[in-house]
């Protein structure tokens, strides 16, 4: 698809951008301003309703992250005293104890993004291409992967803590009662195993979206290329690697970036499984920020936590989009 | 060029797509991440008025087995006063997990019920919003006068020296209650009156799958109310004298380990339990899982999981030595519901009204028999149907040896971060790691680094 699509592309807006200045010239000048006017005025209604719902919240929550908002201002924020950069230094001092557990907490979130956006999108992926071939039962199939995408977060987490229990739940009567591989019954909701639940249930959760993005992707890599491999004598593994993979490239380009987001902002999941207070191994930044503000009532050191998260993100998508174009383009040449 | 480029083939429609769907991804963190840092809108700083008064929203905390029951319980009471008044009362029964961070959202909005039910452990903490009306003289008087209410009750209203923030609604202790066949089929004749006792018949049953004492150990609420007691029981206390927070001396150590021991050393409380936090140790007792459960006011609890009411005995909860009382023989915390208005109601007469309502004898005794609690009101307390063994014992606890948790600002933020210790300490505990003195202290001392600084 790289050569012919790069070339195709430039020429393409060239045409689009001539067009322009040929119907500025004369009197057309105020039909021109009407047209290319109107669809800003259209435009306009969801512009401020976009400034309302999503810039003012925003920016309060900046604001906020300058004040102190403790229980004894919450009532009335204006009286609240403004901390400069104070709930800032609380945060990013990483040998005092709150900005010891953000640190730690941030890394648990790293760790746990990676390895749950690796494991989805690996699945995910597997899971399409086989799911390429006809063969009967394929769409029951391709529906019921679909299904733990489709659960409301709620009903599905709440099921894995039924099934995380250390008493009555399934995991440790499978793992213990029936295979007898551990030697007695484990936590997973509390203590250090609380990690790998909440991996599982996140790639439960998560590997559906990768299957069915990877899956429309591959709907478009055209059956040519694979017969004219095989011709030359390319086997399933170099086709993979040769075609499928390439061709896909755009497609998990967006999918690991939404994955990624969506993965280390999860705040559903490990609230379900744990309550307000996560264990420590499990410990993800949502739900830390979460209980640094509304459960010690600290609201601004809260706001200062999630600014922080905020820059981060924003500069780990920044450069990965950096990244991820740069490399496409220089393969396009 | 490539005249063809001008009719767009699908490869550069995908291309022009995905640059379109980057564009939005870029947007979409901006967008996704920063609702995390906003909470709810602005405040309000202005008072009550009388703006609508025909109409009050009442926030119940959930009292009965469950939100149903509490809704059955409530609304023929509130009929009542609607008859009485022509007020009509919306009511909303809030499960506890839920109850503070409404209440706190409703704070900062300045939206909110107009009469609400508190923890009265959490007073201190909600007074010092300022979101809740002061039970002055002047206040106290449109109800009846504060002497109406036993002094247990009014010492859990807010902090010392300050115009109470709420008015006690439901009075409750801990008690331990015990399971008569399982005591009897382990040949204990009498219920532990201390915790060496306890540990003793608790040995002696802990076997066979059954267990001597259930726990809540993932509940930070019901953590901090033990530790209170045996930091009571230690002559140690959570707070220092002028409000701050003192989490690892050597007595609050002492008490938070002989709590967690209970499942750590004595073996005593079944490790699964230290994941228990909605209420799952009361099913276990019911069903005879455990033949011991320290809880307060269980009966309509347990009634309603199918336990017969002969089936337990009630006795005070166990003290170091001796019997229970004052000092080191606190054997519980001053536990209950207080009933507040909210400052910013629209019906202030009329949220004063429905407290007259709901404290007056006649609704304190229907509301409190229903709940299996103790009515804070002196004159409903008197009356026989709190006179039975099981509330005998509760009342005597509330009158001679309950203390009410520490009155101060930060109480809310003390549950929380010493609460989770805890559940920390009983995952170690359950998981098999040592709980040691140094382990302890090590928790606790986390916990009071993450409390407010002053």
């Amino acid at each position: 698809m790289t050569t012919t699509t790069a070339a195709s592309a430039e020429p393409g807006e060239r045409t689009v951008r001539k067009s322009s200045p040929g119907a500025a010239r004369g009197p057309r000048r105020t039909g021109r301003i009407k047209r290319i006017g109107l669809p800003y005025l259209l435009l306009l209604p969801a512009l401020v309703l976009e400034l309302l719902v999503h810039l003012v919240p925003m920016v309060i929550g900046i604001v906020m992250s300058f004040k102190e908002l403790t229980q004894f201002y919450i009532r009335d924020w204006g009286t609240a005293p403004w901390a400069g950069f104070d709930n800032y230094s609380v945060s990013v001092h990483f040998d005092e104890p709150v900005g010891e557990a953000l640190l730690h907490s941030f890394f648990v979130t790293i760790g746990f993004t990676l390895l749950s956006v690796g494991l989805c999108w690996l699945i995910g992926t597997a899971a399409a291409i086989y799911m390429q071939d006809n063969f009967v039962g394929r769409g029951v199939l391709r529906a019921l992967f679909l299904v733990p995408y489709a659960l409301p977060v709620y009903a599905a987490v709440i099921t894995w803590v039924f099934m995380f229990q250390h008493d009555n739940g399934l995991v440790n009567h499978v793992l213990h009662d029936q295979l007898g591989i551990t030697d007695k019954p484990s936590f997973w909701l509390i203590g250090d195993n609380s990690f790998y639940a909440l991996l599982t249930v996140s790639v439960w959760k998560g590997w559906p979206f990768a299957f069915l993005i990877v899956m429309a992707g591959l709907q478009n890599i055209p059956g040519e290329l694979y017969e004219a491999a095989a011709l030359d004598g390319a086997g399933l593994w170099q086709q993979l690697r040769r075609i499928t993979l390439p061709s896909l490239r755009p497609v998990n380009q967006v999918l690991v970036l939404v994955l990624f987001l969506w993965t280390f902002n999860d705040f559903n999941t490990p609230f379900v499984l744990f309550g307000k207070t996560a264990p420590e191994s499990a410990d993800l930044i949502s739900v830390h920020i979460y209980q640094a503000s509304f459960v010690t009532w600290n609201f601004g050191t809260g706001s200062a936590m999630s600014v922080l998260l905020l820059l981060f993100l924003l500069v780990v998508t920044g450069v990965y989009l950096l990244l991820t174009s740069r490399g496409r383009k220089t393969a396009d040449v | 060029m490539n005249p063809g480029a001008v009719i767009a083939p699908s490869g550069k429609g995908t291309e022009a797509a995905m640059r379109r769907i980057r564009a939005a991804a870029a947007g979409a963190v901006t967008i996704t991440l920063l609702t995390a840092a906003t909470a709810c809108g602005g405040g309000s700083s202005d008072g009550g008025s009388n703006a609508s008064p025909k109409t009050l929203t009442y926030w119940a905390s959930n009292q009965g087995a469950s939100i149903e029951i509490d809704k059955k319980t409530l609304a023929p009471e509130l009929a009542k006063f609607e008859k009485q008044t022509g007020i009509k009362v919306k009511l909303e029964v809030v499960p506890w997990s839920d109850l503070l961070n409404r209440i706190l959202t409703a704070t900062t909005s300045g939206q909110g019920p107009d009469v609400l039910n508190i923890g009265n452990t959490w007073s201190a903490s909600l007074q010092a919003t300022g979101a809740l009306l002061p039970w002055d003289a002047k206040n106290f008087d449109k109800i009846g006068g504060k002497d109406r209410f036993v002094d247990s009750a009014l010492g859990s209203t807010g902090a010392e020296g300050k115009d109470p923030a709420a008015v006690p609604l439901y009075s409750m202790a801990y008690a331990l209650y015990y399971n008569k066949q399982m005591f009897a089929d382990a040949g204990i004749k009498n219920p532990p009156a201390t915790w060496d006792e306890l540990i003793a018949d608790g040995k002696k049953i802990s076997k066979n799958g059954k267990w001597g004492l259930g726990a809540e150990g993932s509940n930070a609420s019901e953590n901090i109310h033990h530790a209170f007691v045996f930091a009571k029981q230690h002559g140690a206390d959570f707070f220092t004298a002028d409000g701050k927070a003192d989490f690892t001396n050597d007595g609050v150590v002492a008490a938070v380990k002989q709590y967690v021991d209970l499942m750590a050393k004595d073996k005593i409380i079944a490790p699964g339990n230290a994941e228990y936090a909605q209420n799952q140790s009361v099913s276990d007792f019911a069903k005879g899982k455990n033949a011991m459960l320290l809880w307060q006011s269980a009966a309509a609890n347990l009634k309603s999981q199918g336990m017969a009411d002969d089936a337990y005995g009630i006795a005070p909860v166990p003290v170091q030595s001796g019997t229970p009382g004052t000092g080191t023989n606190v054997n519980s915390m001053v536990a209950g519901i207080n009933l507040a208005v909210f400052k910013n109601t629209k019906n202030l007469d009329g949220a004063t009204k429905f407290v007259k309502f709901m404290t007056s004898d006649a609704e304190q005794k229907i509301l409190n028999g229903a709940y299996t609690s103790i009515p804070p009101v002196k004159t409903a307390q008197t009356d026989t149907a709190f006179n039975s063994p099981s509330n005998a014992v509760l009342k005597d606890t509330l009158a001679k040896s309950a203390a009410a948790l520490p009155q101060v600002a930060d109480e809310s933020q003390f549950e929380t971060a010493v609460g989770t210790a805890i559940k920390g300490l009983f995952a170690d505990a359950a998981g098999g790691r040592a709980v040691t003195t140094a382990s302890v202290k090590a928790a606790l001392e986390k916990a009071q680094q993450q409390m407010p600084k002053k």
